[in-house]
């Protein structure tokens, strides 16, 4: 990766890494009587590590100015596999807290195996770590084709790719020392918030110094979703994470917010985390691997805008749908409530929009599996941004609410829909950045393809059953007025629901696991004469000389 | 603008852009998206007459149908309450004895017990109440604390070594972590106590000397448990002479208990279940012992 970097590049490196392992070795300092200590260890680490590489490399020859008309790969390349890594962590931490919730002695008495702690392992892991990686890395894919410009330096991508990874597995090893400002998808403390900030800056700003060098009259739809989701995320990260440190030697800190703001702002980040972390970047990416792979016209630029907008404009008003029937207002349920109703409109424009791209090309979506991945996507998220409208209307989510009716709809998503996008836009991505000719096992895609459906299926299934079970079984009375069922009568007949998901979620990661061993393989391979896909960039005079 | 197409599977003209290689049609938007836009509006605005819903300063847009939840969860719980009236009104009027008579209204507490039960009691006394180590079986007929109504209703209320100002307490010293019985005193108690229960055993083969062990009982453990070893509801001191053993009956399980002592803990549930609660839950566990007898 330094190779890679021109002499003033490397230079800036060296300082951030020798800044970053000072700053580390206060921290451990400082903490040494708490969790922070360790953190402060890791950050010092990977600082150390970091100016390590680059010292390294240091007085190699500079890359050639000819790097110019080229776009920039290896930090994509990184994120991909960064992404399937994470993958492997958080679907396994997934599928073991599944089995945790049908036999709970699975923790083996450990205190960093319970629920509590392993639970937010799964999602900062899938959603940030699997998630997260992804985006970043098909964004700087995305970024610089459709703007045919290479990405604005070859320092700030790894600035961003390490940062953000750091931020991650501070996230994680926190959790099993039991470092959580309970807020959920927004566990980290203070000082991994605070460094998230600085990452996720350096990040928009490399996006909009890419985007202002390029050489399309235009900016594609996929820009517009990754530059929502960037922008919206920064804004909902800052403010719900706002806290105020017990000491700045530990990792404890109190909310700015309390009581039922407190509900509010988090709920309102919360959703909004799925609406522009979830929704918005992952539309960004199906913009643009879907009509790629396809091969057609987008169906409606016209709809392309109006999706858009719409998504933007209603999505920020919903979170307080999570909040029916408490101490929140009704008039901001009401709001939440209705704003969820209209919000389904334009999320079916974008899917419609996708699908729709498909016609004249279903003959690929029925021999191709990457491009199956894709439909299955937009299928998914069609389906589940009805359910979510759905769930949101105040009678509906009576009965759904604190069932695992939400879990079954949070999966439809992040499997049937996120987990496909990715795994479609990661097929189609390696062979063509490691230049190879085809992913080394196609059939494996088809296994990996048809184990993820069955694993979303069974999963959504078996939740939507105990869900709506748990829910009908909360209301239900008996003809003199009393509770039919006690609670305890409920988890028991969730039992077997809860061992049908864990089997759906074995099923999906043994899925993505051998996608991991289809990707190993394909990198292992030998380079081979691939396909041109790419339209080239502008000469090299020409962009030097911008 | 680049060069404007025909695409020719749909017929649509592109919008003459192209990003490495995607172009995009210019179809237009199909009308059921603006009516199903205009539907979901309207709905949104109905829904905003009718009920609270926007903020003006420091109030809020009360709606047309005057909706208030508390309003709306004040007169579900009156409504239920009433349903149930019929049969609580005579729960808490009648006596145990005529309430346990009573064959429908017995029926009721069944299904009532059965959730307050399963909510409160389940964690620890197990969904069938046959309790486990340290949680007593309330189906048999050993009962610390005593197995009459009042008695059972008493315990229930202000539970068993509390903070409640009239809670049960009782608590079985540790003999041998605290030093106040020698090792050997202990292995002959144990000995003795264990001959108690099982009237065949010989006494020198546990360790200790039931003979030895019955001198040391009296002088230190017949204070709770009685000359007799019969147990003291007033202290919550169980009949060790029984097969019921909170603790286990073994040799190891009262070595245990005799060195290391035990308190029990149960919650007052006073400020946590109603008295007409707390009444359901005593004629609940009262009449599964007599139907498990």
């Amino acid at each position: 990766m330094v190779s890679t970097m021109t002499a003033n590049e490397r230079q800036a490196a060296l300082v951030i890494s020798i800044l970053a392992a000072i700053v580390g070795l206060a921290m451990a300092a400082a903490g040494r009587h708490d969790p922070l200590g360790v953190h402060g260890a890791m950050v010092l680490l990977t600082g150390l590590m970091c100016a390590f590489w680059v010292i390294r490399d240091y007085y190699k020859p500079e890359p050639p100015a000819t790097r110019l008309a080229a776009y920039y790969d290896e930090p994509i390349k990184a994120g991909i596999l960064l992404a399937l890594l994470w993958a492997a962590i958080g679907m396994f931490f997934g599928d073991w807290v599944a089995w945790l919730l049908a036999y709970p002695e699975m923790t083996f008495d450990a205190a960093w195996s319970s629920f509590g702690r392993m639970r937010p392992i799964h999602t900062t892991g899938v959603i940030f770590g699997f998630g997260g990686n992804a985006l970043i890395a098909t964004s700087f894919h995305v970024m610089q084709r459709t703007s045919r410009a290479r990405l604005a330096d070859q320092f700030t991508p790894w600035f961003v790719l390490v940062g953000y990874n750091l931020f991650c597995a501070m996230a994680v090893s926190g959790y099993l020392m039991g470092v959580t400002q309970s807020k959920e998808y927004a566990e980290p403390e203070w000082y991994a918030d605070i460094w998230l900030v600085v990452v996720w800056i350096a990040y928009f700003a490399l996006y909009l110094r890419t985007l202002a060098r390029r050489r399309e009259p235009h900016i594609y739809v996929a820009n517009w979703y990754y530059l929502a989701f960037i922008l919206v995320v920064a804004m909902l990260h800052i403010v719900n994470n706002l806290a105020l440190p017990v000491s700045w030697a530990g990792a404890k800190s109190y909310s700015l917010f309390s009581g039922v703001q407190d509900a509010m702002v988090q709920w309102w980040y919360g959703h909004n985390a799925v609406a522009f972390f979830l929704t918005a970047g992952f539309l960004g990416m199906l913009y643009y691997y879907l009509p790629k792979r396809a091969g057609r016209p987008i169906y409606s630029y016209r709809m392309s805008i109006v999706g858009f907008w719409g998504i933007t404009f209603f999505y920020v008003w919903v979170g307080s749908h999570h909040l029916h029937y408490t101490a929140l207002p009704q008039w901001v349920q009401t709001l939440g409530m209705t704003f969820s109703v209209m919000l389904l409109i334009p999320s079916w424009i974008a899917a419609a929009n996708a699908l729709l791209t498909l016609n004249g090309a279903w003959h690929k979506v029925r021999d191709d599996a990457t491009l199956r991945f894709m439909m299955v996507a937009a299928v998914f998220y069609g389906l589940s941004t009805f359910e979510g409208s759905f769930l949101a209307i105040r009678p509906v989510n009576s009965l759904s609410h604190y069932t695992d009716w939400t879990v079954a709809h949070v999966h439809a998503g992040t499997l049937g829909w996120n987990s496909m996008i990715i795994f479609g836009a990661i097929y189609y991505l390696v062979p063509q950045l490691w230049k190879r000719a085809h992913m080394y096992s196609p059939a494996l895609v088809e296994f990996h393809f048809w184990s993820a459906i069955a694993g979303t299926f069974i999963y959504v299934f078996a939740m939507w059953n105990s869900g709506i079970t748990q829910g009908l079984m909360w209301r239900a009375y008996n003809p003199n007025g009393t509770l039919a069922y006690s609670f305890l009568d409920t988890v028991i007949a969730m039992h077997p629901y809860y061992i049908a998901r864990a089997f759906g979620g074995l099923l999906f990661l043994i899925g993505t696991l051998a996608g991991i061993y289809n990707v190993w393989r394909t990198i292992q391979a030998a380079p081979a004469r691939t396909p041109q896909s790419d339209q080239p960039i502008l000469a090299v005079a020409q962009q030097a000389g911008s | 603008m680049g060069l404007i197409e025909r695409d020719p599977h749909t017929g649509h003209g592109t919008t003459g852009h192209e990003w490495n290689g995607i172009k995009e049609l210019n179809t237009a938007v199909p009308w059921p998206v603006w009516a199903f836009l205009i539907a979901a509006f309207a709905f949104s605005l109905v829904w905003w007459i009718l009920m609270p819903a926007w903020p003006l300063g420091t109030t809020y847009s009360k709606g047309l149908l005057g909706a208030d939840e508390r309003q709306v969860v004040a007169a579900g719980l009156r409504a239920s309450a009433d349903r149930r009236a019929d049969w609580t009104r005579r729960v808490e009027k009648e006596s145990f004895t005529a309430l346990l008579a009573d064959k429908a209204v017995m029926t009721d507490v069944r299904e009532a017990g059965h959730m307050l039960f399963g909510d409160n009691c389940a964690a620890c006394h197990g969904v069938g109440a046959k309790g486990g180590p340290g949680f007593p079986d309330l189906t048999d007929k050993a009962w610390l604390w005593g197995g009459s109504p009042d008695a059972v209703l008493q315990t229930l209320r202000v539970g068993v070594n509390t903070e409640h100002a009239d809670s049960r307490v009782s608590q079985m010293p540790a003999w041998g972590r605290d030093g106040m019985l020698k090792e050997q005193e202990i292995r002959d108690a144990v000995a003795y106590v264990y001959a108690l229960s099982h009237p065949g055993v010989t006494k020198d083969a546990l360790g200790g000397n039931a003979v030895a062990g019955k001198t040391v009982f009296s002088a230190n453990c017949a204070a709770c448990h009685g000359a007799n070893a019969k147990g003291d509801i007033k202290m919550g001191a169980p009949d060790l002479t029984d097969r019921f053993w909170l603790y286990g009956g073994d040799e190891a399980a009262i070595q245990e208990s005799v060195f290391n002592g035990r308190q029990g803990h149960m919650p007052s549930w006073e400020k946590r279940l109603s008295a007409t609660e707390r009444k359901i839950l005593a004629l609940y566990i009262l009449d599964m012992g007599r139907s498990g007898q």
